[in-house]
């Protein structure tokens, strides 16, 4: 539900950034989103279509990079990905550990274009 | 699998960022996207700490308990410090009328379909509020173990209730706001004899998540575990 919101803050900070540098278009965004944060990237990419028309990001492309959820074992420092509910590390089977990776949301870059 | 720009799989067909195109540059971002909100939340934290109001974001499913342990807590708290409540619901007034014949102060948001509040619902309903003589506020987000975890209020402390009918396997599915929290409350301690919730299983999956949470367990119900839940909050207060 939240997505059409928050693809409205996409926008508006891609065609910030694109008026700053003296850009006419938009034509990709990248988004980095990790799988711990609760956004889905089909929704955004529907409320991206809806919302582009008409602006400098008519067009673009919407490109998602995920970031799966990692851990640091408390007990080894082994760094690992959480298989479901199996959250044992792979080297010292201590359960869980500090999460490292996957709370990623945010605008990598974009890609510009001038018309001349 | 595009390999050359290291990006994850796409169904859809896609340019590549780095195709040099004419007159196309590409341009490093790396914003948030929620900093929008980061900036209002920042703007509630400094107002709050300027009238010495500690504000606690209270969080979980619909149905965990979230008003019925507010209203024992006020009830309990009468005379030692002045609680003040912001309820976040979808639609409808019915939890902040609930609180209102406590003779706390009350300011209800209704989000209209919205799954969580944010912080510039929580500045406006701020204004509402007689912020000179409250502390602690507490704000009751929307039920949702999902999406309010993501957006600042500006609140000191978050807090996740869990009810014990929710089951304890609930980190695994929805480890964002288990580790996010800073003390997790099981409500409805008074079920366990009918349900089959593991509270020693509970204890030590958030100790592998987030062990810095203390986990409290309680019922307003029966008043089960309720000095814990106070003296944490006096403490922190």
């Amino acid at each position: 539900m939240h997505e059409l919101a928050v693809t409205e803050s996409v926008l508006k900070i891609a065609i910030e950034h694109a008026e700053q540098a003296g850009a006419e278009r938009i034509t990709a965004v990248t988004l980095v989103i990790g799988d711990m944060s609760s956004f889905v990237d089909d929704s955004i990419q529907f409320y991206f279509d809806l919302l582009t028309p008409g602006t400098l990001a008519e067009g673009a492309q919407l490109h998602f990079k995920r970031i799966a959820i990692q851990f640091r074992c408390r007990s080894c420092e082994e760094e690992f990905e959480p298989r479901g509910m199996d959250w044992t590390c792979p080297k010292c089977c201590a359960l869980g550990g500090t999460v490292i990776a996957g709370k990623e949301f945010y605008i990598e870059s974009i890609v510009v274009k001038s018309e001349e | 699998m595009c390999d050359p720009c290291g990006c994850e799989d796409h169904v859809h067909k896609h340019e590549h960022p780095h195709e040099t195109e004419t007159g196309a540059w590409k341009i490093p971002v790396v914003q948030k996207i929620l900093s929008a909100n980061d900036q209002a939340a920042l703007e509630n934290r400094e107002h709050l700490a300027a009238h010495n109001i500690t504000t606690i974001n209270i969080m979980s499913s619909p149905g965990a308990g979230k008003t019925t342990l507010l209203m024992a807590t006020i009830a309990a708290l009468e005379g030692t410090v002045r609680v003040g409540v912001i309820e976040g619901d979808v639609a409808s007034q019915v939890d902040a009328e609930r609180i209102a014949t406590t003779g706390a102060p009350v300011v209800q948001i209704n989000t209209g379909g919205g799954c969580h509040l944010d912080a510039p619902m929580v500045h406006r309903a701020l204004h509402a509020l007689p912020l000179a003589e409250i502390d602690p506020l507490f704000i009751e987000n929307v039920g949702n173990l999902i999406c309010p975890v993501a957006f600042d209020l500006g609140q000191r402390y978050k807090v996740a209730l869990l009810s014990v009918p929710e089951g304890h396997d609930k980190p695994y599915k929805y480890p964002a706001i288990f580790e996010a929290v800073d003390l997790v409350v099981v409500t409805k301690s008074d079920l366990m004899p009918y349900l089959d919730f593991d509270l020693d299983a509970f204890r030590k999956l958030m100790q592998s998540l987030n062990p810095k949470a203390p986990v409290l367990f309680l019922s307003a119900q029966t008043g089960e575990g309720m000095a814990d839940w106070l003296g944490w909050i006096v403490e922190n207060v």
